[in-house]
């Protein structure tokens, strides 16, 4: 019986040695405890007087096997993993893949740009009908038939009366028609005009911004749009105001700000001037309030224009006003954010 | 607006560069848009003297000259071919190193910048330090210089200084100012009206024009004046000159004429000329002797009236049109242009002149309905006012005589409906202040105002002003606020933040943000948003093969489109969402997704005049890659879940969709979308070898709820069963699936995996393979047991035999 132990013991030891997987291990461990048993049950021929020490013997014998192959396994394990480590390894220098999202217009970016500062100020969305009444596009805001202020703007027209809004700042009588002053008011969307060159398109964007309240001064106008400036382009953005004129604000100031690109000190982009224009504002004229019902002498307000596309322009440095109706998946992957 | 600096200096005494009086008029409101250096072709062009002439040797019309150049050389060797080159003749001596104007047409176009320069060289073997300049190589004409258009050498005069730059001396060392001039100042489309702003920001007193001229007696019968129609002439002043005499302008008047780019023609028409652009008032001059009946009529026009104007154009007019009549027919076409009837000739002995005001709208009507404009009428429609009629009139009689052209009458008339008193207005000084935003002081406003003509006085809060006649624009403080914040200076406001306003809320409304959250939803299934333009062509309603009696034809017109391809507004977005497709597979972007949310326009069949309904339409564009119908369901799907609404799908029937692979989409038993394959048709007839798929949803039609419910977990997972299923050809998965979800309450989801045809499963039969969703109730105690399930599958699969004829595969 000792000899077949002694045989077995070598005979496990080598192939436990030999194991290089732990299904092979598990293998030699079936094996080992199968002859195990068949020494075991040997055991019943035994005399009794012998049987405790071999009984012991078998113990021991098995203690030390386990012993060994629970080494082994600890063995195994780590080869197991490093032949993993080996065949699972990959050429990190292969493209990355990413699951590919869509994009939102710059136009939408920008307009939602302006909305987050300006909604943080108190102002709210409103969205007036893209096709207008002459007296609201025009009538209303002090603009009457005659005025050469017409000219200025090629409209288009769908009847005597009704018209393509040129600008958004029919919004602004429509709700101050509806609300009583204090009011704040953003109105993006589209507006039209008959102009189509390598810099106009016969369709763009403008944001208007309307505040009418007690005690609202040109100052208040210049204390806004610097707050503006510095959160959509960068905080040492400067604003200058200068004279212009539209008929819905008097005065009305032509709005510049310090050029982003060369930070005022003249480049190809601002044409050497520092400076770019970029909107229109002024203080609400008197008679586009009286139109409304709200009393001049009471209230006063200002009024702001800007085109987004020339936001959306200035910010991404996009250089052709076509390029933003085309919808080229080119020109739109670029504004994945 | 186009002022020369040179004649500016007329009526102020500029003591600053052209650039810093640009930079002024910018920060009062008049931004020059070009500063145009009028001698910037000419360099080192210096007055030079003849001293002596000896012919070429080897040439028969060359002569060589010692050219005295003052301090750029005595005796400059120069060798011309000009035929009046003459001992002791002054003319333009271009130095070596020099450029000058090219004159030559073949070398301009090699030259586009059109610069010569001139170097020192040999011509024929003699030395020339330079070349003598005719006034073609100044660039200049006989207007500008006298005698600039002789063939050869610029005579200059005798007094020319020798060695003086050459621009000093023919007037090229001018500057032109390009003025941008806003629509409220018509006043400023003018010499006199832009001097009066820089004599204002400068601070300086203006000279102004002289109006004075002495009125003969003359025997002549006097011409009556009357206007019928007051409220398109305001005013009308009307003179009468006789022994009009022809000859040329003096050099002066020619010189400023040329400035702003008008040739001189006669002393008659040059002042009329003068007169428009100095003091912005439209003249004409009527030959006197062809007005019938000594009367002028100002009235509208009878129906299908003719006239011929100046330029033999013949027009039929409507009484829109205002005419000047004599007494039996139309001698002018009011404001606009002179009649070839009563046109000045170099034989008209008299002259009647009109200086009026046309009201601006009916020119700008008249000229745009005619197709006939001049600078008369584009000036009219700018706008011209009442007072400066009779100062226009008076400067052209005062030019009369310093030409010395023509006897000025007493015989004049003045028909006047406008008011001519001066307004006066008062205005607080605070609410001024308050406007603004910060207070200027008292003194300066009464300067900024006395300085614009505004003979301002103070008097406690109360501000008195008499408006200028030329400012029809004022009539409100808060243009006297204006007026004093542009030459007080912008650089005065400084920045608040609303410290007298109440708080509000701002933001969206829930609506607005709806329709972000849809955006971004698109997002995130790959989608790029597009923004196409409002209009396109009716044609793309026959691209779209959509019949005639189509709902979608009914659409709003532009009634002055750019052109036809942009000239209707979109009835539906599909168009716009094709041509994205289209451009984009043209451009090789072989794959992609494309969204635009954009009203469209629908007519109400009421009044013409009552504004089109709009609606929010959302449009989505798929095209090529493995992407199919499915891409498009599956998008449309993902936006249902999102916002929580029930769509079905049926097959549609759109004549610009494949009719095997589209479907409307129904909510509420209502269609509110369709989506599907473009008709292969259409596909075919664009060329396109990728397959487009397009969705359009009515947004208005759809609740749109984004509101997040949520649902507590069951305590215990569900479980998932496959079923296989043999099913006829005809049957759907639509209907198949109705069943799985509605034969036992705990299928939450049965969704298609696999579907087979061919193998064991028989000719007109599919195998559709399914994974169903079991999910017990969240308050359930314990797990479904795979014998519960089994009855469950057991009691859809006897259903779908029974309903549909189902079996398992």
């Amino acid at each position: 019986m000792k000899e077949k132990i002694e045989s077995l013991r070598a005979e496990i030891r080598d192939l436990i040695a030999q194991t290089q997987t732990g299904k092979g291990l598990y293998e030699v461990k079936v094996k080992f405890q199968t002859a195990l048993k068949g020494i075991m049950s040997g055991m019943k021929d035994l005399p009794k007087e012998e049987k405790p020490t071999f009984g012991k013997i078998v113990n021991e014998f098995k203690q030390a096997m386990e012993a060994q192959f629970e080494e082994r396994a600890v063995v195994v394990k780590k080869m197991e993993l490093e032949a993993q480590y080996e065949k699972e390894r990959i050429d990190i220098t292969m493209p990355g893949k990413a699951y590919k999202a869509g994009a939102l217009h710059p136009i939408t970016l920008v307009k939602n740009e302006l909305i987050d500062i300006f909604a943080g100020m108190g102002f709210k969305v409103f969205e007036g009908p893209e096709i207008e009444t002459d007296y609201y596009n025009f009538t209303a805001l002090n603009t009457p038939k005659d005025h050469p202020a017409r000219d200025m703007q090629d409209t288009f027209y769908l009847a005597d009366n009704l018209l393509l809004r040129t600008q958004t700042s029919a919004g602004q009588i429509r709700v101050m028609e509806q609300d009583a002053p204090p009011i704040k008011i953003l109105s993006p969307g589209r507006v039209f005009r008959s102009d189509d060159d390598a810099t106009h398109s016969p369709m763009f964007h403008q944001m208007e911004g309307l505040v009418v309240d007690k005690g609202i001064t040109l100052c208040d106008l210049q204390g806004m749009l610097a707050e503006f400036a510095r959160k959509m382009f960068t905080s040492s953005t400067k604003v200058r105001l200068r004279p212009s004129y539209f008929p819905f604000t008097e005065p009305s100031v032509e709005v510049d700000l310090s050029c982003s690109e060369c930070g005022g000190k003249g480049c190809r982009l601002c044409k050497g001037t520092g400076w770019i224009e970029v909107l229109g504002a002024g203080m609400v004229n008197r008679r586009v309030l009286e139109n409304c019902n709200v009393d001049p002498d009471v209230y006063t307000g200002f009024a702001f224009g800007m085109g987004i596309e020339r936001i959306a322009m200035l910010k991404y440095g996009i250089n052709n006003i076509k390029t933003l109706f085309e919808n080229d998946t080119r020109f739109l992957e670029q504004f994945e954010d | 607006m186009k002022a020369p600096f040179s004649w500016l200096k007329d009526y102020v005494d500029i003591d600053i560069t052209a650039q810093e009086l640009a930079d002024k008029l910018f920060s009062c409101g008049f931004e020059v848009e070009e500063l145009a250096y009028l001698g910037e072709k000419i360099n080192r062009v210096v007055v030079g003297e003849v001293k002596a002439l000896t012919p070429h040797p080897d040439s028969d019309h060359m002569q060589i000259c010692v050219v005295d150049c003052g301090e750029y050389g005595h005796d400059l060797q120069i060798v011309t071919g000009a035929p009046n080159v003459y001992v002791g003749m002054k003319t333009p001596c271009a130095l070596d190193g020099s450029t000058v104007v090219e004159s030559n047409p073949q070398m301009l176009e090699k030259n586009p910048d059109g610069i010569k320069k001139i170097k020192k060289g040999k011509l024929r073997g003699v030395e020339s330090f330079g070349m003598l300049c005719s006034g073609e190589e100044l660039g200049i004409n006989d207007d500008f210089y006298p005698g600039a258009e002789v063939n050869g050498l610029l005579d200059l005069a005798k007094d020319a200084p020798v060695g003086e730059d050459i621009k000093k001396i023919v007037g090229l060392d001018d500057w032109i100012f390009d003025i941008s001039v806003t629509a409220n100042r018509p006043d400023c489309q003018c010499i006199l009206g832009i001097a009066r702003e820089v004599a204002a920001v400068l601070k300086k007193p203006l000279k102004e024009p002289d109006y004075s001229y002495t009125a003969h007696k003359s025997s002549a019968a006097p011409v009556t004046v009357e206007v019928l129609a007051p409220e398109l002439c305001p005013r009308y002043v009307g003179h009468y000159v006789e022994n009009i005499q022809g000859g040329v302008s003096p050099a002066w008047m020619r010189k400023r004429l040329a400035l702003s780019g008008i040739r001189s023609i006669s002393p008659v028409v040059d002042i009329t000329n003068f007169v428009l652009l100095e003091m912005g008032q439209p003249m004409h001059a009527f030959d006197a002797d062809e007005i019938g009946g000594r009367t002028i009529i100002v009235r509208r026009a009878t129906q299908g009236e003719k006239i011929v104007t100046l330029d033999e154009k013949e027009f039929t007019l409507t009484p829109d049109n205002l005419v000047i009549c004599d007494g039996t027919k139309p001698v002018a076409l009011a404001g606009i242009m002179g009649g070839l009837n009563s046109e000045i000739k170099d034989t008209t002995k008299n002259v009647f002149f009109e200086s009026a005001k046309f009201a601006r709208d009916n020119v700008r009507k008249t000229s745009r309905a005619l197709g006939q404009s001049s600078d008369s009428s584009s000036r009219f429609e700018k706008g011209v006012d009442a007072y400066t009629n009779a100062f226009g009139m008076a400067r052209a009689l005062h030019l009369i005589e310093e030409l010395g052209c023509g006897t000025v009458t007493e015989l004049c008339t003045d028909v006047c409906a406008a008011d001519l008193t001066p307004r006066t207005m008062t205005a607080s000084v605070a609410k001024i202040n308050a406007l603004l935003g910060i207070t200027v002081p008292d003194e300066e406003i009464l300067s900024i105002l006395e300085r614009l003509n505004f003979k301002p006085v103070i008097d406690g809060d109360k501000l008195t002003v008499e408006i200028p006649g030329y400012r029809d624009d004022v009539d409100g403080y808060p243009d006297l606020a204006e007026e004093v914040i542009r030459m007080y200076g912008y650089d005065h406001i400084t920045p608040t933040f609303l410290n007298a306003a109440q708080v509000t809320d701002g933001g969206l409304t829930d609506a607005q943000k709806k329709e972000l959250h849809l955006k971004n939803i698109l997002k995130t299934q790959g989608f790029m948003e597009a923004y196409n333009y409002s209009f396109y062509s009716p044609k793309d309603f026959d691209l779209m093969k959509l019949p005639e009696d189509a709902a979608e034809r009914n659409a709003v017109r532009i009634l002055n489109p750019i052109s036809e391809e942009l000239s209707v507004m979109r009835t539906f977005l599909a168009p716009s969402m094709l041509m994205n497709a289209v451009r984009n597979i043209r451009r090789g972007n072989d794959e992609g997704r494309e969204f635009e949310v954009a009203n469209i326009y629908l007519p109400r069949n009421t009044a013409e005049s009552e504004q089109p309904e709009e609606r929010k339409h959302l449009v989505l564009g798929i095209w090529g890659g493995k992407q199919d119908f499915f891409d498009m369901k599956g998008a449309v799907e993902y936006l249902a879940s999102a916002f929580h609404l029930n769509f079905t799908f049926v097959r549609a029937q759109k004549p610009y969709l494949h009719p095997g692979v589209s479907a409307e989409i129904i909510l509420d038993g209502k269609t509110v979308g369709c989506i599907g394959e473009l008709d292969p048709g259409i596909a075919a007839s664009l060329g396109l070898d990728k397959k487009v798929y397009l969705g359009e949803l009515d947004l208005n039609a759809l609740e749109l709820d984004d509101r997040v419910r949520y649902t507590n977990l069951p305590k215990f997972p569900a479980v998932k069963r496959d079923l296989a299923l043999i099913a006829d050809e005809a049957l759907t998965c639509a209907q198949i699936e109705d069943v799985l979800m509605h034969s036992c309450k705990y299928v939450t989801e049965a969704k298609l995996f696999d579907v087979y045809r061919g193998g064991q499963v028989p000719e007109d039969k599919k195998s559709m393979a399914f994974t169903l969703t079991f999910t017990p109730d969240a308050n359930v105690e314990k797990a479904f047991t795979p014998e519960t399930l089994d009855g469950y599958v057991k009691k859809i699969l006897g259903n779908l035999k029974c309903k549909l004829g189902i079996e398992l595969r």
